[in-house]
């Protein structure tokens, strides 16, 4: 049984179709990407699984629930880290940890014990009894991040979770997610436009374009079909040499550079430089999922990133009460 | 059918009704109220102004039931007027919860809409009711000496009264997107409640457009059987009130738990 199946799942809100007809299904245990620019329909179709939406038509299967009839069994199995933090501004880091503990029904003996190891994951233990509304933004998402996680749920939404945080609490919550994986089998659907997060994170991805999967593979399958790794070379190169190799493709040359597309340069750089000649400069270029963005969806998801910028730290400005 | 490798957590919870979830709303409710001591007290100023300024100035020549002052007649609908807008200032309130996202935590967590409209609902009978007890022990000693039985009478009463009016509340709020209602939602509809429920006159003398709006206003209800509870003496047959009353809270109770169905899942 898929952790996650959809079937032809479509919002609309009047005219616009937020989602178009989506149909995934997600294996128990994966960690699936969804890659998508602002207004793609990630958020939209996040929310229709976590029954937080009523699709206008298709179903779906959360843990084997339906996402329409049986919102609440749906809901008991899974975790939500919002996009927005909406943690409560008027009670502390660990009062909004227990009473999300109790809303989920966990037993009372190991809510205590938990919420100080969540706590201690995010980095906020110090902080566990200061009002959240003295919190700064990226406190705010740690803390909500906590609370996604604390119930230990088999199916974890993350509607891009390290936005805005520093690396170091970055690479704590990855590593999270990586043992989550690991070590209880969670299923976790990630959205995210960071895309060395979705690279080092997903085991497949899906690429979202106006509320459709418009591709959907392995970060290095999607990778592949965008395009070559690229290495480029100065020098008195041996063209014919380097054309014998197996691993090379084509080769261009580009203003006195040679463009050279070889497959895994991880493996097969050190070959390639020997059999160059005399090299004076060299760079390689890896496809990145820019690349596949740019390829699949006809712009780069770094330019969304920048935009999005922006309206976030309006949006956390907003946020705080008086 | 395969384990997973380390068993996280069972989840047990009565579909319907979850007591925990209940408690722990309630509880977030109870520190929020406590932790705003100013708007405690503040509250209560409207009302000893309109006791100990209009009550006193208005002189006892007008009371409408002999033995009691006009000071006292219109305490049962000061009360009164307490819990109407504590009630149905903590139901607007939610609009503050919607528009800063903390209900979208509430809404998404694996609760029934009746388990979290009963925790709402009881958060917004806590405040009315210590606002209810801090103006009773005012009254008591400065307006009119009520005897132990009699405080907890008008304690009683005090539960379904905020409990109809924070369901009002609760369900215009959720309906409501932003707070520049909320004015509208006072002038048109609060006020009104109040001065329409002949908290402060005889209603049994007062024109027939009055008496007629006074029928379906659910304050009159209760500032009639307040009166009864504190002077002997109401409008209406106690039965009366206390029927209305009932059939008020099974209204707005059905009202306030499909509002909440529709906003855990938004169409």
């Amino acid at each position: 049984m898929a952790a996650i199946k959809t079937t032809d799942l479509v919002k609309r809100y009047a005219e616009v179709a937020a989602v178009n007809g989506v149909s995934l299904e997600i294996p128990k245990g994966e960690v699936f990407g969804l890659l998508g620019p602002n207004g793609a329909g990630k958020t939209t179709l996040i929310s229709m699984l976590a029954t937080l939406v009523r699709p206008t038509s298709g179903t779906a299967l959360v843990a084997g629930k339906n996402i329409t009839t049986q919102s609440l069994e749906v809901r008991r199995n899974i975790g939500i880290v919002f996009q927005e933090p909406s943690v409560d501004d008027l009670l502390t880091a660990r009062e909004n940890l227990y009473l999300h503990s109790m809303l989920y029904g966990m037993p009372r003996r190991e809510i205590s014990r938990k919420i100080d190891k969540m706590l201690a994951l995010v980095n906020l233990s110090d902080r566990a009894d200061s009002f959240v509304k003295n919190f700064s933004g990226g406190m705010r998402r740690r803390l909500e991040i906590a609370r996604g996680l604390i119930h230990g749920p088999g199916i974890l939404f993350l509607d891009e979770p390290t936005l805005g945080l520093d690396p170091s609490s970055r690479q704590a919550v990855w590593a999270h997610i990586r043992e989550l994986k690991e070590a209880h089998n969670t299923t976790i659907i990630l959205t995210t436009h960071y895309l060395e997060e979705a690279d080092s994170l997903a085991d497949r991805i899906g690429i979202i374009h106006h509320g459709r999967i418009i591709e959907l593979g392995t970060p290095e399958a999607l990778k592949k079909k965008a395009g070559q790794d690229l290495v480029f070379l100065k020098g008195e190169i041996d063209v014919a040499g380097i054309r014998a190799l197996p691993f090379v493709g084509n080769i261009e040359q580009e203003s006195g550079n040679y463009k050279i597309s070889i497959t895994d340069p991880a493996r097969n750089l050190q070959s390639l430089l020997n059999t160059a000649g005399r090299i004076e400069e060299v760079e390689v270029r890896r496809v990145t999922l820019d690349d596949v963005f740019l390829k699949f969806a006809g712009r780069q998801i770094s330019e969304e990133a920048e935009s999005r910028g922006i309206f976030e730290r309006i949006a956390t400005i907003k946020s705080s009460r008086k | 059918m395969r384990r997973p490798r380390k068993q996280l957590l069972t989840l047990n919870n009565p579909k319907l009704m979850n007591i925990n979830a209940i408690y722990a709303l309630l509880l977030r409710e109870a520190k929020i109220y406590f932790r705003e001591k100013e708007r405690i007290i503040s509250i209560l100023v409207s009302p000893l102004l309109f006791l100990f300024v209009m009550g006193k100035g208005m002189g006892s020549g007008i009371s409408p039931v002999r033995g009691y002052t006009y000071q006292q007649f219109i305490f049962p609908g000061i009360l009164t007027m307490v819990i109407l807008f504590t009630s149905i200032t903590y139901g607007l309130y939610i609009i503050w919860d919607k528009r800063l996202d903390f209900l979208k935590e509430v809404l998404a967590a694996p609760i029934s809409r009746t388990t979290l409209f009963i925790g709402k609902a009881l958060g917004g009978m806590l405040g009315a009711i210590i606002e209810t007890i801090l103006l009773l022990i005012v009254g008591t000693f400065f307006i009119l000496p009520l005897d132990a039985v009699k405080l907890v009478l008008c304690l009683a009463a005090s539960f379904p009264i905020s409990y109809m009016i924070t369901n009002i509340g609760l369900t215009i709020g959720a309906k409501m997107r932003s707070m520049e209602g909320f004015g509208l939602v006072m002038s048109f509809l609060t006020w009104p409640l109040f001065f329409f429920s002949g908290a402060l006159f005889d209603l049994a003398a007062a024109e027939p457009y009055i008496k007629a709006i006074s029928l379906i206003d659910p304050v009159t209800y209760s500032v009639d059987l307040l009166r009864i509870i504190m002077l002997g003496k109401g409008v209406y047959p106690v039965w009366t009130d206390l029927g209305a009353i009932a059939v008020f809270c099974l209204a707005t109770t059905i009202l306030g738990v499909t509002s909440f169905g529709r906003l855990q899942q938004e169409k």
